[in-house]
């Protein structure tokens, strides 16, 4: 069923905020997503209601807050297909990325060993295993870009000619060009060179964007964020194989982690319970629940196609404006909804005070990929993304406004 | 948030036509590459110094229009300048954009135009780029030193 989106609009209450005198428009989901009532209702009722701590606890709200958050385990796994025994919660992306590399690749690779990434990783999904990388005294190699925008998956074909690829880390999504990864199709390729590799791969653009199965993209490990898909901020989560957790070393140490301790050690907690150290987040837990029965209610193929025909409108209209450029793929089939550009002459910082002022929130700066920036020449961008609750009327204030700073900052 | 708070017609204007630019200077005594890696604003600054005094001040570089046309008053405002005058100046300005008013709003010229500048938090770091290069590219020169390279993080 297509989205509805004035049903849907009517779950954001801040949508309904005026900012001088001009109706909000939210074009910024690719930084964070605005929060529904269903979400904020979940975590209010854990508060109100079932308030406790997880695990351990033999009263009926300590077993509600258990279920909250073991549910939340479960839900997770299913809405990406993955094993509910591979999914460590975190606090975002960034730390199921760190997670990773301290817990994998400092303690299994070594100077023979060669890391692959890419120019267009966002800096949570690269300095982590570069800093890996130089501690183990391994190489790092990078896939760079097509000319419009996409992994050059030639040149990644000789990065792995000679077997010694053991570790792979790559964005699904990018956060800047769009661009959807044919991450099952690289990931075949590095286990073609070699059959013990693991595949770890960003998947914080995608997850609240694409139907994914971490199955069936046969990767090792998929890190997501909830604060980009409808959840609040402060849960994220690693989904990992179970046999992956398996081999990697504690990363946070003390409660909840642990089988045994005595004064002089500890011996570790099955997992994912190993990785989750400490009480956890468990109000944000209930809220992701929430937030993956919302996705869940649209579809995620609905999601996709209202995207997807929203992203043709926004890169027509912004075809029409003199001196935009875009960077990223023009073609809807291998992108997703968050479109960069450049007004030639004028500074993105300068066109996103005047879409500020207009209501029209966008980003602008580097994103944290500056070896991306540098491989488009460009210090920064205008970043417009949309989500479930933009339509059609958010790209006539979106337009205008980058006309009216064309014409107040032409020099 | 009012454009027009923010984007004074001098700071325009300077924008526009920016005084005292260039890649290279003669008789360069320093020259300091100062960048602010959160919103892409690159500058290089190089001075002449005559008799203690700052006897030319230019800058290049690239960035928002708060960031270019600041640096091009600042080079207004202080060429000529004794070089103790002159940080005592960037610190009048330091202070201006963290709320405070002038003490010398004269002597700035048509740096007072930014005073509006300070109640957007995020753009205070653009305002000051120049400045801030300018107190570096002096203290340098009284170190002894003719280069120098700094990054602002947030
Ligand atoms: C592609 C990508 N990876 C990772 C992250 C990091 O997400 P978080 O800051 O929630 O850890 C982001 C978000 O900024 C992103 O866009």
């Amino acid at each position: 069923m297509p989205i509805d989106v004035e049903a849907v609009r009517s779950h954001y209450p801040v949508l309904d905020r005026e900012l001088d005198g001009n109706r909000l428009v939210y074009l910024d989901s690719a930084a964070s997503s605005l929060t529904p009532e269903p979400v904020l209702a979940a975590m209010d009722r854990y508060y109100r209601w079932s308030r406790s701590n997880v695990h351990r606890g033999v009263y009926p709200l300590a077993e509600e807050a258990t279920d909250l958050y073991e549910g939340a385990r479960g839900d997770l796994a299913r809405f990406l297909d993955a094993d509910p025994r591979g999914v460590v919660f975190t606090k975002n992306a960034t730390e199921a990325c760190n997670l990773v590399a301290y817990g994998y690749v400092r303690a299994h690779l070594g100077p023979d060993d060669v890391v692959l990434s890419t120019v267009m990783e966002h800096h949570a999904n690269l300095v982590p295993f570069t800093q890996a990388a130089h501690a183990v005294g391994a190489e790092i190699r990078h896939i760079p870009l097509t000319e419009d925008g996409q992994l050059d998956l030639e040149v990644a074909q000789q990065l792995l000619a000679d077997g010694r690829v053991t570790f792979a880390a790559v964005v699904h999504v990018s956060n800047v060009l769009g661009t959807i990864n044919d991450v099952a199709r690289l990931t075949e390729m590095i286990r073609d060179a070699n059959d013990a590799a693991v595949v770890h791969v960003d998947g914080a653009q995608a997850a609240p964007h694409l139907p994914v199965s971490v199955r069936d993209l046969g990767v090792d490990s998929y890190a997501i964020t909830g604060h980009k898909l409808l959840a609040p901020t402060g849960i994220g989560a690693l989904v990992a194989r179970p046999e992956l957790l398996d081999r990697m070393q504690p990363f946070l140490t003390g409660g909840d982690m642990i089988r045994d301790v005595t004064l002089e050690g500890a011996t570790w907690n099955d997992v994912p319970h190993r990785f989750e150290a400490g009480t956890p987040m468990i109000a944000e837990a209930a809220g992701l629940s929430a937030a993956i029965a919302e996705l869940q209610t649209l579809g995620m193929d609905a999601i996709r196609a209202h995207e997807r025909a929203f992203t043709a409108e926004l890169l027509d209209a912004l075809a029409t404006v003199p001196g935009v450029r875009i960077h990223g793929p023009k073609d809807v089939e291998i992108r997703g909804s968050a479109v960069s550009f450049v007004l030639d002459g004028i500074p993105p910082h300068d066109v996103g005070a005047m879409l500020g002022s207009r209501g029209v929130c966008v980003r602008v700066g580097h994103h944290c990929t500056k070896p991306l920036m540098r491989c488009l020449e460009v210090a920064a961008t205008t970043r417009a993304s949309a989500y479930i609750y933009n339509d059609v009327d958010d790209l006539e204030p979106l337009v205008e406004g980058i006309e009216a700073a064309a014409a107040f900052f032409a020099r | 948030m009012s454009m027009d708070d923010l984007y004074q017609e001098i700071i325009l204007d300077h924008y526009r036509k920016p005084h005292n630019r260039a890649p290279s200077l003669d008789g360069e005594a320093v020259h300091v590459h100062h960048s602010n890696p959160l919103c892409g604003d690159e500058m290089d600054l190089r001075i002449r110094v005559a008799d203690g005094h700052l006897d030319a001040v230019v800058f290049d570089g690239e960035g928002c229009s708060i960031s270019q046309a600041s640096a091009s008053a600042m080079t207004d405002a202080t060429t000529g300048r004794e070089l103790k005058d002159a940080l005592d100046l960037a610190e009048d300005f330091r202070l201006m954009m963290h709320g405070e008013g002038p003490s010398r709003p004269d002597d700035l010229g048509d740096g007072i135009a930014f005073t509006g500048v300070a109640q957007f938090p995020v753009r205070v770091k653009c305002a000051l780029l120049g400045w801030m290069a300018l107190k570096d590219a002096i203290e340098t020169h009284e170190r002894g030193a003719n280069a120098h390279t700094v990054t602002h993080e947030e």
